[in-house]
Order: structure tokens, then sequence, then C-alpha cells
């Protein structure tokens, strides 16, 4: 065994094992799980930046395992598996951090750091997987390490969150397993293959194939928010603060929008999927999952409603570009996977803060915060900006692309799109900016746990939001340079097509 | 009708009212003889079985067979019989309760 | 090396159970609780030498007392009978060690004291069963496996323990009886009792037929596939967990043995068709009713025992599949075969450590109903543990044996293009999950307050929890238990190699 084949282990492993570790260990032993937590999260960005490189240079980074004669386990390092696998390991450290000051004093650390390193294990799991099989399982144990975390808290609350999380996600589970199965009974055994790997098939199983692609995008779009299959997401905020930050930017959310994307690129393969006549299909649902999650949001008082459906609405942009056929569509569609991941943690990060420091949950709360928290609502700003795709932040390169993936395709429609929902996000962020910004207090805040001390609020918590909302600004500003999301994405559509 | 098709229609006439007999009398003794009736209609089934060819010497395998399922058919019942007391005791009666449904 | 592969291994996987039994009947309680996990090691040793040798040099006769059939009782060790005995020496010697600590309370007195006889003639019993290659044989070692598993559910000395063990009897000796008038027609028409010289001569005519119905009923009754399945609840549920557990584990899978011994070893296809979609539509039946029941129990062991009935269901799934809807020539209908096998196994281990922790919980919190269950994530996180990942297999959800067995039975469902049972089976699962978490998410609500929890034996969380840990195991490590599947398997070897 190789180095490079034990690769793709190493990797999961240092959360795995992490997670097995504090689950092992007493709940006391808060400062002994702070550095196993850390020492885990730093290793994986080392390990996972040893398999970039290795990726670039054209090294095949590959586990086998066989599952029953004629089907493995796959998991394999490629272009798409080191967009999504750096976002994770980089937000995982970041996370971790965030959740360590925000959950300090409080009771069930042990299950919950237990939970999150199986969580991003799963995740990382997601991102490495090289053919269906493999993606499903890690996507199931995704579901069953969430599910704690979700009822964190053991209020009926959120018990009831956690079921309807389930209903969801277990039934949309049935739909890719069934679809699974019978790709498998047509196709044979197949891997990720870039360009696709199922355009062989004879067109006489045209339309069992489309019925298993809805399937499939349905199944996957259940995470991935797709409306009307979303209704599970704003119900989830009833989590502490870092997992709706863990599960909106990086976990569940994005592994619902990889999946979509692998089915159309490395399952089907986006010409082949062209000819199925199903992209049109898709492309309509995001698009109306993109205006209606923006409508919603604009309706919502509280914070994090608010940005749960402001999240339902961004992952569609992913779906969106996926959809329509082109490369720089591909582009915006992919590159937005991290960007909107980097924005809307920041978001999440900052409702948090407000949230655990001056017990704000609603937006009407929040005037005058930005004089008490100014840091906190200066990521904020940055990550808003974004979103609504203000130049040169993040979100403005993913909507330039998908602008001109829509032009060359000649789906004008989609420009429509881009500028109604831009216009949406402005609509209901702005107000935010405002209120925080520009309107004087209130009354007290309605609970302070943490009077203005030297810095804002706690170093745990505020060191996060401030690196990401920075990650927000590098990721626009050196778009160009080829260290940025923006290079890795165009190299991935580069051998898509 | 020869020898082995008499005994084979006796034996179906006992199995049946055996069977009878453990559907429809609650009583667990009942119950339990019943159910020696069933087997004793298939033991001699296994007799008759092994009477087949009538004027030859019968066949021994089916009576090795009858003789096991005896052994075990008088162990069963005194189990039954231990149990069915132990049932009047912790219950009061003779009878089986019907399977409760439980609530919600 | 050879050398130790001419010991009589499968003799001694019968013989050692039953010494152990007629030991512990001698020694008393006391002692025969110490002994009991050397006895059981040295099973599972005796087993482990049965599935090796089967491994190396594929399906083996063993003569009893050198006799040899027609007129001795020969033992026939094939691919599918070796992976039976192993997952009945693995999960009965955890057992084992979990009813050491279960009874450990009594000090002789009360349910223990007659629990390890008992114990170890049903356990051999079992041995015998998947040993045994003669029909009338099967009928004896029924027998004593229903007789052993009827004591044993007396134990518990509740009047609905005892009531349910009573009506257990009932059921189990019709069941048996019939399957004996079954064996008697058989061999009223062809004179001889072992398996392979059986399958030489019988051909499709009315004595056949009856002989059929007949030993079809008696195994049903026995398997409980609705709707004969009315015993099985209360007999499941008001036992103590380590017989709870071997029944739902174990037992039940013996007359499933022998069905699928009969069906695909013994008697001409052409007979099998009609029934065939019977046991499929009955099993469907089973597995929502149970399901659905199992969403109404206000009780862990009463829920566990209604999601056996459900999970049976899904074995008779392979019935039609392989032969009402299988041309011959296809190799697919191998998955089902195999698929069935696999959930059985799977199954064996993910119920016993079901009812393993069921029983711990029972222990500790003087209760199993669903209010018992809160706060046991936070104190007693092992057993909540181990209810986790062993209801993961009864979901069937990736990666245990269950998502393994799911599998292969969708795979041939969807070759069969057979989209009834691909609803159900994965309808199923739904319905799995739903009643799983039912319980599981009591174990992540916060503990009351005045929560008193009794200290209970810790090994009865820790066997509970290596269950568990073995049907994941079951689910990445497959190819093992395939592998020794596919020795004398009932279909050609090249359709366990291949795709498909």
């Amino acid at each position: 065994m190789s180095f490079y084949q034990l690769l793709p282990v190493l990797v999961l492993a240092t959360s795995l094992v992490t997670g097995v570790l504090i689950f092992l260990l007493g709940e006391e032993r808060a400062r002994t799980r702070t550095v196993l937590n850390l020492l885990g999260a730093v290793l994986k960005i080392v390990l996972v930046g040893v398999m970039i490189r290795a990726v670039f240079m054209g090294q095949l980074v590959e586990t086998r395992w066989t599952f029953l004669p004629g089907m493995d386990f796959v998991l394999r390092a490629d272009a798409m598996t080191i967009l999504f696998s750096s976002l994770s390991a980089i937000l995982w450290l970041v996370t971790t951090i965030y959740a360590i000051g925000y959950l300090e004093d409080s009771p069930n650390r042990r299950r919950f750091f237990g939970y999150f390193s199986l969580c991003v294990t799963a995740t990382m799991g997601v991102s490495l997987a090289g053919n269906l099989l493999t993606f499903f399982v890690f996507y199931e144990v995704l579901t069953l390490t969430t599910y704690p975390l979700v009822t964190h808290r053991g209020t009926d609350t959120s018990l009831r969150a956690g079921g309807m999380y389930l209903r969801y996600t277990l039934i949309g589970s049935a739909a890719i397993l069934l679809a699974m199965v019978w790709l498998y009974v047509l196709a044979g055994p197949f891997d990720f293959t870039e360009t696709g790997a199922i355009g062989f098939l004879d067109a006489k199983h045209g339309p069992a194939l489309i019925v298993i692609f809805f399937l499939l995008v349905g199944g996957f779009g259940v995470k991935a928010a797709l409306a009307p299959l979303h209704r599970w997401l704003p119900e989830a905020m009833v989590a502490p603060a870092p997992v709706s930050a863990l599960l909106h930017a990086v976990a569940v959310v994005k592994a619902g929008a990889f999946g979509i994307v692998r089915v159309v690129y490395d399952v089907y393969g986006v010409t082949f999927s062209a000819q199925l006549g199903v992209l049109p299909v898709l492309a309509a649902a995001s698009a109306f999952t993109i205006i209606f999650g923006s409508v919603r949001a604009l309706f919502q008082d509280d914070l994090k409603r608010r940005l749960a459906y402001s999240t339902v609405s961004q992952v569609s942009y992913i779906a969106l570009g996926v959809a329509i056929l082109g490369p720089a569509s591909t582009i915006g569609g992919l590159v937005h996977l991290a960007h909107q991941g980097i924005m809307k943690i920041t978001m999440f990060f900052c409702a948090g803060n407000l949230a655990e420091t001056l017990g704000i949950h609603a937006i009407r709360e929040m005037k005058g915060a930005g004089r008490r928290m100014p840091w906190t609502m200066g990521a904020f700003t940055v990550a808003a900006l974004g979103m609504i795709g203000v130049p040169p932040l993040a979100g403005f390169i993913s909507k330039w692309y998908l602008g001109v993936g829509a032009a060359e395709s000649g789906d004008y429609w989609v420009l429509g799109v881009l500028a109604v929902s831009s216009l949406l996000n402005a609509a209901y962020f702005l107000p935010i900016l405002h209120a925080a910004w520009f309107k004087p207090q209130e009354g007290d805040w309605p609970h302070e746990h943490h009077p203005r001390g030297r810095f804002e609020t706690s170093l745990w918590l505020l060191a996060p939001p401030l690196v990401t909302a920075l990650l927000v600004l590098l990721a626009g500003l050196f778009a160009g340079t080829d260290y940025s999301p923006l290079a890795w994405v165009k190299i991935i559509a580069r051998r898509e097509y | 009708m020869n020898q082995a098709e008499i005994y084979l229609a006796a034996a179906l006439g006992i199995m049946l009212i055996g069977l009878y007999g453990l559907f429809t009398q609650p009583h667990l003794l009942r119950k339990l003889i019943a159910l020696n009736l069933f087997g004793s209609g298939i033991f001699l089934v296994y007799v008759a079985v092994a009477r087949r060819i009538a004027g030859e010497t019968p066949d021994p395998v089916p009576h090795a067979m009858v003789l096991t399922g005896i052994v075990i058919s008088v162990s069963a019942t005194a189990l039954g019989l231990v149990l069915a007391r132990r049932v009047k005791t912790l219950t009061g009666g003779t009878e089986l309760p019907p399977p409760v449904e439980p609530e919600p | 090396m050879s050398g130790l592969l001419d010991i009589p291994w499968a003799a001694w996987c019968l013989l050692l159970p039953l010494f152990a039994a007629v030991a512990s009947l001698l020694t008393g309680p006391r002692l025969a609780s110490r002994l009991a996990p050397l006895f059981a090691l040295a099973t599972v040793l005796a087993t482990a030498g049965v599935v090796v040798r089967v491994l190396q040099s594929g399906p083996f006769r063993h003569a009893v007392g050198g006799w040899g059939a027609p007129l001795g009782i020969d033992f026939h060790v094939d691919g599918f009978s070796a992976l039976m005995l192993a997952m009945t020496a693995v999960v009965a010697a955890v057992i084992t060690v979990y009813a050491r600590a279960y009874f450990s309370n009594d000090h002789g007195s009360g349910s223990g004291a007659y629990f390890w006889p008992l114990w170890f003639f049903l356990w051999g019993g079992l041995h015998a069963l998947f040993l045994t290659a003669d029909i009338f044989n099967f009928y004896v070692t029924l027998e004593v496996v229903s007789l052993s598993a009827v004591a044993l559910v007396a134990l518990s000395g509740t009047p609905t323990g005892v009531v349910a063990s009573m009506r257990y009897l009932l059921t189990a000796l019709t069941g048996s009886l019939f399957y004996l008038l079954g064996v008697g027609l058989l061999y009223a028409q062809y004179g001889v009792l072992d398996m392979d010289l059986l399958r030489g001569v019988v051909e499709v005519n009315p004595a056949t037929w009856a002989a059929y119905v007949c030993i079809l009923l008696g195994l049903l009754i026995k398997t409980a596939l609705f709707p004969l399945h009315v015993w099985l609840p209360p007999a499941h549920s008001s036992a103590p967990a380590p017989v709870s557990a071997a029944l739902s584990a174990l037992v039940i899978k013996g007359s499933f043995y022998i069905l699928l011994r009969f069906h695909f070893d013994l008697l001409p296809h052409e007979m099998l068709v009609a029934s065939s979609v019977l046991l499929g539509a009955l099993g469907m039946t089973a597995v929502i009713w149970g399901s659905l029941q199992a969403l109404r129990q206000p009780r862990l062991k009463l829920i566990v025992a209604y999601s056996t009935v459900a999970q049976i269901g899904y074995l008779f799934l392979l019935f039609p599949l392989c032969f009402a809807l299988a041309e011959p020539g296809d190799l697919w209908p191998t998955k089902a075969w195999a698929g069935g096998i696999y959930h059985a196994l799977s199954h064996a281990f993910a119920k016993a450590s079901l009812f393993l922790a069921a029983g711990a919980v029972l222990q500790a919190a003087g209760g199993d109903t669903l209010v018992h269950l809160r706060g046991l994530g936070e104190r007693r996180p092992v057993i909540a543990t181990a209810l986790a990942l062993a209801s993961i297999s009864i979901m069937g959800l990736p990666p245990s044996g269950g998502f393994v067995g799911k599998w292969l039975l969708l795979v041939a469902a969807l070759h069969a293009g057979q989209w009834w049972w691909v609803v159900g089976i994965l309808l199923g699962g739904l319905l799995a999950a739903a009643y799983s978490f039912r319980f599981l998410r009591e174990l992540f609500r916060p503990a009351p307050e005045n929560l008193v929890l009794h200290e209970e034996p810790r090994m009865l969380g820790y066997t509970a929890l290596a269950l568990a840990l073995f049907t994941l195991l079951l689910g990445l490590a497959a190819l093992i238990p395939f592998n020794l599947l596919s020795q004398g398997a009932p279909f050609p070897p090249n359709a366990f190699l291949e795709a498909l």
C-alpha cells in the first residue's frame, strides 16, 4: 500500500480518530478535548494540502476496497474533491475554534464535539467518494451524525426539528438508493468519470435514465434545500450557531449540492444530460428556488431564519450553474460552492455572536449593534455585500461567471433571475446593515452575557468571523491569481469539457 | 382397502379431531390433550407407512421415527403440564388470555 | 495444517454445547455460570475450525458414528451451514458473557438457576439443526430448540411471561407436528430421509404436494411469518433479555434455514413457483404490518419484538425473486438468495444487540418504556451507542450489514423488474427508521433532574456494543461471508463472482 493509496483514508482518519477519542474522554476533560480538536483540524489541513499537491502533479490518490464482487468502495481525490475538501478542512478548523468559545459552560460538550468530528469525517468522505455507492454511504453517515447536532439542546422543538430533518433526508436517500441500484443494474459498476460515465448507454434506456436523473437530483436536492424540499432547513435553525454555521456553509447543504454536481458532471456527463433534456427542468427548479428563498427571507424577523432562507436561495446558484451548458456557468456554479460557504459561515458566526453576547435573535433587536460590536458587524457587512454581489467581493465573481455563462448559452432569462435575486438580496440584507450601523440602540440588549471588555466579545467567538470575512475579501480580490478558488474551478471546468 | 389405507384414514380422522380440539377448546389441559391426539394421528401415519406393502415385514425406520416422536411428545407434554399449572398458579385461570394489544 | 483440518470439527461443534448443558446441570448454577464462558469459547473455536475447513476445501460430509446414509444420520456442511454456525456461535458466545452478568444478582436462585443447562441445550440444538442433512433429524433438532426456548421464556416467572411461554409451546408443537407429518408423507413416497438422496428421487406428484404443504405450514408457523406471527411479540418481549436476544436472532433463523434447504436443495423448481409468490406477498405484508405495530408500542422490548416480525418479512422476499420471476440461465437470483441470507445474518447481530441493550436499560432504569430512556444518552453512553448502531443495521442504512442485504435484494428486484418488491423494501426501511427513532430520540433528551439509575453490571452494555460493532463490520467486510456462502451454493460458481 503506497502512501498515496493510504492518503484518502488518512484524511478521513484525522477527524474520525479525533471523534472517537473525544467520545472516550470524560465530559470534564475540556482542555484535552480542545487540544485534540485543534490538532486534528490542523493535521487535516496539512494532509489536504499534500493531497492538493499530489493531484496537481497528476499523481493518482485513490483507496479501493471491495464491497461485494464487482462493486467497490472508492475514495479518490480528483479536481472536484480538492475544491470541496479544502473548503471543508479550513472551515472545520475555524468552526472548531468558534464552537469552543460558543459552547463554553454548556452541557454535553463531549457529545457535541464527538459528533462534530464524525460529521466532518462524513463530509470529507462525501468529497473523496469516487463512485455513487461510496458517496451514498458517507451521505447517509452525514445524516446520522448531524441528527444529534440538530437535536443537541434536547428540547421538544429541537427534537421536532430533528424529526423533520430525518423525514426529509431519509425519504430523499430512499430515492437516491433506488436510482443508484437501478443505474447499477442498467450500466454495471462505474466510477465517477470526468465528462460522464454512462454516456455509452443505449438510447432505449432514455426514459429510465431520465427518471433516474430526477430521482438522484431530487434525493440530493433535499439536502441541497431545493424547493419544495427545503422545509427542514429553517426548522433546523433551532440548533446551536456552530451547527448552523457548519451545516449551512459546509456540510449538509453543500453535500447535497455536490451530489447534484457529481451526478450531472461525473455520472451522466454534461453533454449527455443535455441530450436527455433534463437540464432545463433542473434550471427551472433552481431558478424558482433562488427567487422563492429570497422572497421568504424578506419576511423573516428571526436573524437565523432569514439566513436560512438566504441559504435556500443561494445554494441553488450552484444547481443553476450546473444546469446551464457551458464552461462559464460551470465555473460560476462551482466557485459559488466555495464562495457561498465562506460568506454564509461568516454570517452565521456573526449571528451566533450577537445571540451569545447580547441575546439578540431578532432583526428588530439589532438596532445599534454596530456600535457595540463593530468587528462582528464589520465581518457581517463584508459577507452581506458579497452575497448581494458587490465587486470585488467573492459573491460578485460567482454571479459574473453565471451571467456570462447564461449569455453564452443563450439563456437570457437567467440574467433576469440573477438581477432579481441580487435586488432581493439587497432588500433583505441592507436593512439589517442599516439598523445595525445607523439606527440608535433602543433600550437594553435582551441579555448581555459578555459585558464589553477589551474586545467586544470572547476572542474565540471574534476571530473566526474575522478570518472568514477576510477570506471573502481575498477570494474576490485575488480571484485572478493561481491560488484562488476560481483558478481551481477553472481547472475543473477545463477537464469537464 | 388394504390395511395401510385403513390406518391412514383413521390417522386423518384422529388428526382432524385433534386439530379441531386445539383450536376450539379454551381449557389448557384440553388443548394439550388435543395436541397429543394430533401427534398420535401423525404417528399412526408413520405406522401405516411402515406397513404400506402388505405381506412383507414392516419397515423399521418409521417405527424408529415414531418412537423418537413419542419420546419428544411425552417430554413436550410434561413441559406443557408444568406450564399449565404455572399459568393456573400465576393467573388463577386455566385458559390463555387473548394476546393483548397494548395502547400506545 | 492438514492435520488440524482432519479433526472432526463438526462433531465437536455439536458435542461441546451438549456437554456444557449436562455439566451445567450437574454442577449447579454458580459453578456453571463460571464455566459457561469457557464452554462458549471452546464452541466458538470448534465452529471456527468448521468454517476454515469449508473455506479451504469446500463443502464436506460427516458421517455420525461412521454409519453413513441412508441408515445413519449424516452431517452436511457447506458455506450456508458454516455461515449459520458461525453466526450462532459468535452471537451465543457474546450472549453467554452477557447472561453471566445479567443473572449475577440472582445468586443461584430465581431465573438464573436453570438458565445454563437450558441455554446450552438451545445452543447445541441450533448447531445440530445447521449441521444435519437428514429431514427427520430436522424435526428432532427443531424440537430440542423449541422446548429449550419455551422453558427459557418461562424463566422470567411473571404471569405475562408464563402465558407467553405456554402460547409459544402450543404454537411450536403444532408447527413441528405439521412438519413431522410432511416428513412422513415424503418418506411414504420415496423411502429415504437423507437430503442428498432425496434430491435425486423427488418428483412432482400429489403426495409430494401434500408433503410440501404440511412442511411449509409447519415451518411458517415456526418462523412467525404473517399471519402466523401472533405468538412472537409476547414471547420475545417478556422473556429475560438474553433469551429474547437468542430467540429473535437465532431460533427464528433455524426454521428459516430448513425452509431454504427444502426450496433450494430438495424440491423441484416448478413446484415452488406459486407458493413463492404467496411467500413474498406475506413477507411484504409482514414488513408493513410489523413496522406499523412497532410504531404503536410503548415499551422498548415490544418495539424490538415487532421489529423482528417486520424484518422476517424481508427474508421471504427472496422466494418470489428466485422462483417466480427468473428465467433459467439468469444469474441474478443468486443476489436475492445471498441478500436474504445476509439479511438474516446481520439481523441476528443487530437484533441481539438491541435486546441485550434493552435488558441493560431495564436493569439500569428499572423499566423500558420510552420515558425510561431519557437521559441515558449522557448517563449510559455505551448502551445508547449500542442501540444506535444496531438500529442503523435494522434500518438498512450504510455502512451496516443490513445495508448489504438490502442492496442485494434491491439489485435482484430491479433485475426482475418487480416494482412492488422495490417499493416494499424501501418503504420498509423508512418505517424501520420511524420506529427506531421513536426510541432513539429519547436518548437525546436531557436527563430529568431526579433521575436515579441502578448500578447495572457494565458488561451488559459492552456486550451489546460488541454485537452492534459487529454489524458495522458485516457492512464493511461483506466479502468474507459472501465467499463463505458461495461454497456449495445451489447456483453456478461464476454467479457469485460476476458483477451483473
